[in-house]
C-alpha cells in the first residue's frame, strides 16, 4: 500500500525577456556556444537557480546511519535546519558516493511522517495521547525500579548469588552511537538487568 | 579488497546491500581481479561478477569443505604459512573421534545436555603424553565451557537442560577459549595421523565435486572453475578475499560457515595480508561497535564475558578468561577487567572488594533476545525497551514477537518513526485475526521520539573496525532526544529515587560513576563518554590524563578504561575518531582518517603478511616487515604484533602473555599464537565445520545419518512448529524453500526507510522472486498476488517471475527456492506497508552465538491473496494438520540414535554401557500432543 505524503511543488516560470540580444542565434554567437547545446540554450530560470549547498550557513561532517560501510556525509545546514546531505569526497571509504538510502537521508531528518512528539498509550486505550517528556521519564523511572524489584533474583536454586533482575529487558543499539551503547550497558548492568540485547545477535 | 586478485562473495548480495563498499570490488576487478558470486539468486552482485554459481541455501559448508579437500588433495596449500602460522602440526588427543567416523557426531556428545564434552578435542601436551587430555587442559576450563560444567555433573540427568544453559558459548567473550598450559606436541612434517593436518584431510575427504553437485546443486565444471580461481590466486604473489554477510551467519550452524572459510583461507595463506582475509559485511552503522561496546547479554565492553553464576570470585572470573600460562594479549585480561570496573565504579572499586566485581549481575545461561521473548510470553518480563529496533517485523516469528509484547506491563519504544513494534496493539495482524483485542491489552506504551544521526554527536564503528565520529549539525526537533541524553537522565532520576536506600542491591547504582560534564545546551557531553571509554591514569603524575594504549592498563587500580580495545582513541586528549585528513592526501591505508581498534591497525594479524623471517612474502603483497637495522617491525600499516619481537625469537613454553609470543606467532589474540584450522576449544558444535542440513530441508543430509546440527537451540512449541525434512511424511505439504534478504532501497525492518517517500516510491511493495518454472508449476501470474504458507504463518506477496531464480537439482529432486525481501510490515503509519517475511520463520538458533536461522525455511506457494481475519490462521492450521505437524516434528536432536551414538567409543567408555543406552534419547517418551506455551526452560532442550 502506498500513501502519498508529499505535495508536488510547482515552480513558477518567469517570462522570457523579449530582446533581440536574446534571439537564439545572437545568444549563441554572444556566448561562444558553438554547438548550441550549452549556455546559449540555458533558460533564465535555470540561470537563476543556485544550489542549496552553495547558500548553506555551514557544512558538518557526518557518517551515514544505514549500513556498516560507513560512508562520509556532508550535512548542509541553513537557518538551523538540514537542507541537504551529500557524500563526502574526502572519505577514503566512500570517495563521495552515497547509495539511495544515504542519498535519501535528508528525508530521514525532515520526513513528513517523522514523529517528534512524546506519545503515551494507557492500558486498554485504543489511541495515543500526548504526554510531557519530563513526566514520561519520571513514569519510566518509577516503572523501571518497580519492575526491577519484582523481577529481582538474589540467588539461584543452589544458593549461588545472582544479584539481578529479570523484570526488565532491552533490544536495540546497532544504529546507536558507541557512547550511547556504553551508557545503556553501564546503567542496566548496575541496575542488575541482564537481558540486554542488540541487532548484532539478529 | 581492492588489492585482491580474486574475490568470492558468498552469503552476501554486496552490490545491493553495501553498494558504496562494492566500489572496491569493482576497483579490484578493474585491476584485473576475478569476482565470483555464490548465491541462491542471480542478483546485482552476480550481474557484475565474472561468474555466478547458484547454490542451495544452507549447503555452503559442503562447497567450502570441497575447496579445502581440493587444496589438500592437490597439494595446493601454502606450505610455509601453514606450517609456521597455523596449528596444522599440533597433535590432537587420541580420544578424538571425527564426525566422519560417528555418522555426523564428534566424540564427546552428551545426549542429556545436547552439547559436547570438549576434552577429547584437546591438544596433546607433553605432560599428557598424548594419552589423557583430561589433565591440565580441561582443568583450565573451569567455569568456562561445556567441558567443565557438563562433565562435572554429567550423571545428574535431570539437570541436563540447566547444564546446557550454563555451558553456553555465550561465556567465552571474543578471546575464545584458552588452551591449557604445557608444551603442545607438534609434528612439523605433518605426517602423524593425529596431526590437525591429517585429521583435516580425513574429515573433508568425502567433500568432493560430486558431493557438491549432490548437495549444493553446483555442477562439477562450475566447482572446478571456482577451485581453480581461488587456488591460482593465492600464494606469495597473489591473494584471494572472501566476503560474506548474514547469508552465512543466519543459520543453525552460522558460526561454522565462517570457520570453514577461515580454514580455507589459512590453508591458502590469505589471512593478515593485503587483498586477503574474510570480509564480514555488517548491516548497521555501528553493529560492529555494538559488539565491541556491547548491548548484549553475554558480553561486557571489549569482549570481556559477563560473569557466570559459577564465577563467584573475581579470580574465578579472570581465570575463566585466560590462563596465566597462555600466550598473547588475552593473558592480560585481568587488567582489562579491572580497568572496566574502575571506570564504572571509580573509588568504590578497590582491591579489597575485588574491584566491585560483585556489583555485576550473574548470568546462568542464554538470556538472548529469543529466550527473553519466551520469558515475556510467560509474563516474567514486565518492561521492555526498544531502541531503534522493530522486532515485530525484523525478528523471527513475528507473531510470537507481537504476542510476547502484549504480555508486557510497559513498553518503551524509542524511534524516529511510528514503527510496527509501537502500534501492534491497534493495527497488528493479531488484531486483524481477532487473537488480540485492543481494549484487552494492558500494556502501557511510551513512544519516545529519537534524535537522528545529524542531531547528536557520537561515534559509529563500521564494518572494518574503523571508529568514525559524527558532529552534531542541528538540535533534535520537538521532544526528540538522543539515547545518550535519555539514558543519562533516566539514570539520574533512578539514582535520585534510591539516594536514601540502604539496600545493598542499590549500591551498584549509587556508586556508579555518573557525573558527566554537560555541554552548552546543558546536555551530557559525548566526548566525555568517549574519554571514559578510552581510559585514564587514576594516580601518579599523569593522573587524569588519557591512556594512549591498552598496554598502559594495569591491574592495580592505577588506571581505568571502559573498553580496553578502544584505548588510544582519545590519546593526548585528541578525539581520533574525528580525524579527517582527506583520503586523497594519504596512501591506501589512510591511517589518518578516523581510528581503527586496536591501536589504529587497519589489517588484523598483519604479521602474517611477512614470511617467518620477517620478509614480505612478495614485493607485490608487502604490508609490514621486520627491519633488521632498527630491529623493529615496520611497514605501511601499524604492525599488529609486538613491535620489537625478532622473527627468530622463541620464548619457552613457560613464558606467558605478549612476551610468550614467538617471532612466528602472528595470531596474537590466540592462546597459542597460531591460526586455528582445528578448534580444540571455543566452538560448541564441533572442532571442525561439518555439514548439517538446515532446520527445515527438502533433502536428507547426503553426508551423515545426522540430519541437523545436533546442538542447535530449539523451541518446540505450538506457535513455533517446524516442517519435516528429507523424505519424512508431510514434507510434500511444504515442498519449496524460501530465503530472505534485503534490497538497496530499504533498510532492515523498514524503520528508517518505509517512512521516507523517496525510498518508498523506489520499492513500494512486498514481493517474491520465483523462477518461470515454479510460476508455471503453480499457475502464478507475473505481478499478480501469491500466498506463501509456512508452518508458522501465511503472507501475501506480489509475484516477480524471473530467471534470476534457478531451480536446482539436488539429490535427484528439483528444488525450487523462493526469494523474499523482509523489509515490509503490517501497520498503518508507514508510507508503504505489507506482510512481513519474518512471520514465516520459526525460531531455531545457532548454539555458539544464539543467532536465528533466517535464511532457509519450507513453504508452499499458491495463487491469490491470503484469507482475511481469523481465516488466515485457519489456513495455516489446515496446512499443519495436512502435514501432520506436532511440536516434536523436526525437533529430534539425534536423527538416528542407534547408528550414531553406538559408535562413540569415548561415550561407551565413560558410561560403561555400549548396548543398553538407558540414557539415550527416546522419541517415544514425548507425547505428541504437548500443550503449547510450556515454560521455555523445560522446552528449550529435548
Amino acid at each position: 500500500m502506498v500513501r502519498n505524503r508529499v505535495r508536488a511543488e510547482v515552480y513558477p516560470v518567469p517570462m522570457t525577456r523579449f530582446s533581440p540580444m536574446e534571439w537564439p542565434v545572437i545568444r549563441q554567437l554572444r556566448t561562444g556556444d558553438r554547438t548550441g547545446r550549452s549556455s546559449a540554450v540555458e533558460s533564465q530560470h535555470t540561470r537563476d537557480l543556485t544550489a542549496r549547498t552553495a547558500t548553506a550557513d555551514r557544512v558538518v561532517q557526518s557518517i551515514c546511519p544505514y549500513c556498516a560501510v560507513g560512508c562520509g556525509q556532508k550535512v548542509y545546514v541553513k537557518d538551523e535546519r538540514v537542507i541537504q546531505i551529500e557524500g563526502d569526497p574526502d572519505s577514503p571509504i566512500s570517495r563521495g558516493r552515497l547509495c539511495p538510502k544515504g542519498s535519501a537521508s535528508e528525508q530521514l531528518v525532515n520526513s513528513p511522517g517523522r514523529q517528534t512528539q512524546m506519545l503515551y498509550r494507557a492500558p486498554g486505550a485504543s489511541e495515543w495521547q500526548p504526554l510531557e517528556l519530563d513526566t514520561a521519564i519520571d513514569m519510566i523511572a518509577d516503572r523501571f525500579l518497580e519492575s526491577r524489584r519484582r523481577g529481582w533474583q538474589d540467588a539461584d536454586e543452589d544458593g549461588r548469588p545472582l544479584r539481578r533482575t529479570m523484570g526488565i529487558a532491552s533490544l536495540g543499539g546497532a544504529t546507536l552511537d558507541n557512547e550511547e551503547n556504553y551508557l545503556i550497558k553501564k546503567l542496566f548492568t548496575a541496575a542488575g538487568a541482564v537481558q540486554i540485547e542488540n541487532q548484532a545477535r539478529i | 579488497m581492492a588489492n585482491a586478485d580474486c574475490i568470492v562473495i558468498q552469503g552476501s548480495n554486496m552490490a545491493e546491500c553495501h553498494p558504496v563498499g562494492f566500489q572496491w570490488v569493482t576497483e579490484a576487478k578493474a585491476r584485473g581481479a576475478r569476482v565470483i558470486h555464490v548465491d541462491p539468486r542471480f542478483t546485482r552482485t552476480s550481474a557484475v561478477a565474472d561468474k555466478h554459481l547458484p547454490i542451495r541455501a544452507g549447503s555452503d559448508i559442503v562447497l567450502l569443505g570441497a575447496l579445502i579437500n581440493h587444496v589438500l588433495s592437490n597439494d595446493l596449500w601454502f606450505h610455509d604459512y601453514v606450517v609456521n602460522y597455523t596449528n596444522a602440526s599440533n597433535l590432537i588427543s587420541e580420544d578424538f573421534e571425527d564426525a566422519e567416523d560417528l555418522d555426523g557426531l564428534f566424540s564427546g556428545y552428551d545426549e542429556e545436555s545436547g552439547g559436547y564434552h570438549l576434552k577429547s578435542w584437546a591438544y596433546q601436551t607433553e605432560d599428557s603424553e598424548g594419552q589423557d587430555s583430561r589433565g591440565e587442559a580441561s582443568d583450565d576450563a573451569a567455569g568456562r565451557g561445556v567441558d567443565n560444567h557438563v562433565f562435572g555433573v554429567e550423571h545428574e540427568h535431570a539437570k541436563g537442560a540447566k547444564q546446557r544453559a550454563e555451558a553456553g558459548g555465550d561465556k567465552f567473550g571474543s578471546g575464545g577459549a584458552p588452551v591449557g598450559g604445557g608444551a603442545s606436541v607438534r609434528d612439523e612434517t605433518l605426517q602423524h595421523p593425529r596431526t590437525v593436518f591429517q585429521i583435516l584431510r580425513r574429515h573433508y575427504a568425502r567433500y568432493t565435486p560430486q558431493m557438491v553437485r549432490e548437495a549444493c546443486g553446483i555442477s562439477e565444471a562450475d566447482f572446478e572453475y571456482l577451485a581453480r580461481s581461488v587456488t591460482e590466486n593465492s600464494g606469495r604473489d597473489r591473494t584471494t578475499c572472501f566476503a560474506y554477510a548474514v547469508g552465512w551467519t543466519q543459520h543453525t550452524l552460522g558460526a561454522q560457515f565462517i570457520r570453514t572459510a577461515s580454514i580455507l583461507q589459512l590453508l591458502l595463506g590469505n589471512m593478515g595480508r593485503p587483498g586477503g582475509g574474510i570480509m564480514a559485511l555488517r548491516g548497521h552503522a555501528t553493529i560492529q561497535g555494538s559488539t565491541d561496546i556491547p548491548t548484549l547479554f553475554n558480553l561486557l565492553p571489549g569482549y570481556l564475558p559477563m560473569p557466570s553464576v559459577t564465577q563467584q570470585s573475581f579470580s574465578d572470573y579472570v581465570d575463566g578468561i585466560r590462563t596465566t600460562e597462555q600466550k598473547g594479549y588475552w593473558a592480560n585480561a585481568e587488567a582489562y577487567a579491572v580497568n572496566l570496573l574502575k571506570a564504572w565504579w571509580g573509588d568504590a572499586a578497590t582491591a579489597e572488594n575485588e574491584w566491585a566485581y560483585d556489583y555485576i549481575p550473574r548470568i546462568n545461561g542464554a538470556h538472548g533476545t529469543y529466550q527473553t521473548l519466551m520469558a515475556m510470553l510467560e509474563d516474567k518480563v514486565e518492561g521492555y525497551f526498544l531502541l531503534g529496533q522493530n522486532p515485530a517485523v525484523g525478528s523471527a516469528n513475528g507473531r510470537m514477537q507481537r504476542l510476547g509484547m502484549s504480555h508486557l506491563k510497559w513498553l518503551v519504544v524509542r524511534d524516529l518513526n511510528m514503527i510496527e513494534s509501537a502500534t501492534w496493539w491497534k493495527d497488528g495482524p493479531e488484531i486483524a485475526s481477532g487473537e488480540l483485542k485492543t481494549e484487552d491489552i494492558q500494556t502501557e506504551v511510551f513512544f519516545m521520539p529519537a534524535a537522528t544521526h545529524v542531531e547528536k554527536s557520537g561515534s559509529f564503528t563500521q564494518t572494518q573496525r574503523l571508529v568514525q565520529w559524527r558532529h552534531q549539525a542541528v538540535a533534535p526537533p520537538g521532544d526528540a532526544q538522543s539515547e545518550l541524553e535519555f539514558f543519562f537522565e533516566l539514570g539520574k532520576r533512578i539514582r535520585q529515587r534510591l539516594a536514601d536506600s540502604e539496600d545493598p542491591r542499590d549500591r551498584p547504582l549509587l556508586d556508579l560513576t555518573w557525573d558527566y560534564p554537560l555541554d552548552e545546551q546543558g546536555e551530557i557531553d559525548p566526548v566525555s563518554v568517549l574519554a571514559e571509554i578510552n581510559g585514564r591514569f587514576e594516580t601518579g603524575e599523569n593522573a587524569g590524563e588519557p591512556l594512549s594504549s591498552y598496554g598502559q592498563m594495569t591491574a592495580d587500580g592505577s588506571t581505568s578504561g571502559g573498553c580496553w580495545i578502544y584505548a588510544g582513541i582519545y590519546a593526548d586528549r585528541v578525539n581520533r575518531a574525528a580525524m579527517r585528513v582527506p583520503g586523497w592526501q594519504q596512501d591506501e591505508i589512510a591511517s589518518q582518517w578516523a581510528w581503527a581498534w586496536p591501536a589504529n591497525r587497519r589489517i588484523l594479524y598483519n604479521r602474517a603478511s611477512a614470511d617467518p623471517q620477517g620478509r614480505p612474502w612478495s614485493e607485490r603483497k608487502k604490508l609490514v616487515w621486520w627491519d633488521e637495522e632498527s630491529r623493529r617491525w615496520t611497514g605501511k600499516d601499524n604492525p599488529d604484533f609486538p613491535v620489537d619481537r625478532d622473527p627468530s625469537a622463541r620464548p619457552g613454553p613457560d613464558v606467558a602473555g605478549p612476551d610468550g609470543l614467538a617471532g612466528n606467532d602472528p595470531f596474537i589474540m590466540q592462546a597459542d599464537g597460531k591460526g586455528w584450522l582445528f578448534a580444540p576449544k571455543g566452538m560448541l558444535d564441533g572442532p571442525l565445520p561439518t555439514h548439517y542440513e538446515p532446520q527445515e530441508s527438502p533433502v536428507a543430509n547426503p553426508l551423515y545419518a545426522q540430519q541437523q546440527n545436533p546442538t542447535r537451540v530449539m523451541f518446540p512449541r505450538e506457535d513455533n512448529l517446524s516442517a519435516a525434512s528429507g523424505d519424512a511424511p508431510g514434507t510434500d505439504v511444504y515442498p519449496f524453500m524460501f530465503t530472505t534478504y534485503r534490497l538497496t532501497e530499504h533498510h532492515t525492518a523498514g524503520g528508517m526507510s518505509r517512512w521516507l517517500p523517496y525510498l518508498s516510491e523506489l520499492q513500494p511493495e512486498m514481493f517474491c522472486e520465483i523462477s518461470p518454472e515454479l510460476a508455471q508449476l503453480k499457475g502464478l501470474e507475473p505481478y499478480g498476488w501469491a500466498t506463501i504458507v509456512s508452518p508458522r504463518s501465511a503472507i501475501e506477496v506480489k509475484v516477480l517471475v524471473t530467471d534470476r531464480m534457478t531451480p536446482l537439482t539436488v539429490a535427484g529432486k528439483t528444488i525450487h527456492q523462493i526469494g523474499l525481501p523482509y523489509h515490509w510490515g503490517a501497520g498503518t503509519d508507514a508510507v508503504v506497508t505489507g506482510d512481513g517475511a519474518n512471520d514465516l520463520l520459526g525460531i531455531t538458533l545457532d548454539p555458539n552465538v544464539q543467532i536465528q536461522n533466517f535464511k532457509t525455511g519450507s513453504c508452499d506457494i499458491l495463487p491469490g491473496r491470503r484469507p482475511r481475519g481469523a481465516q488466515r490462521n485457519e489456513l495455516v492450521r489446515e496446512y499443519q494438520q495436512r502435514a501432520g505437524l506436532t511440536v516434536r516434528t523436526g525437533m529430534d536432536r539425534i536423527t538416528d540414535p542407534e547408528r550414531e551414538l553406538n559408535q562413540d567409543p569415548l561415550r561407551a567408555r565413560d558410561s560403561g554401557d555400549t548396548a543398553g543406552r538407558s540414557t539415550a534419547y527416546h522419541p517415544g517418551e514425548h507425547p505428541e500432543d504437548q500443550p503449547a506455551n510450556r515454560p521455555a526452560d523445560q522446552e528449550e532442550d529435548t
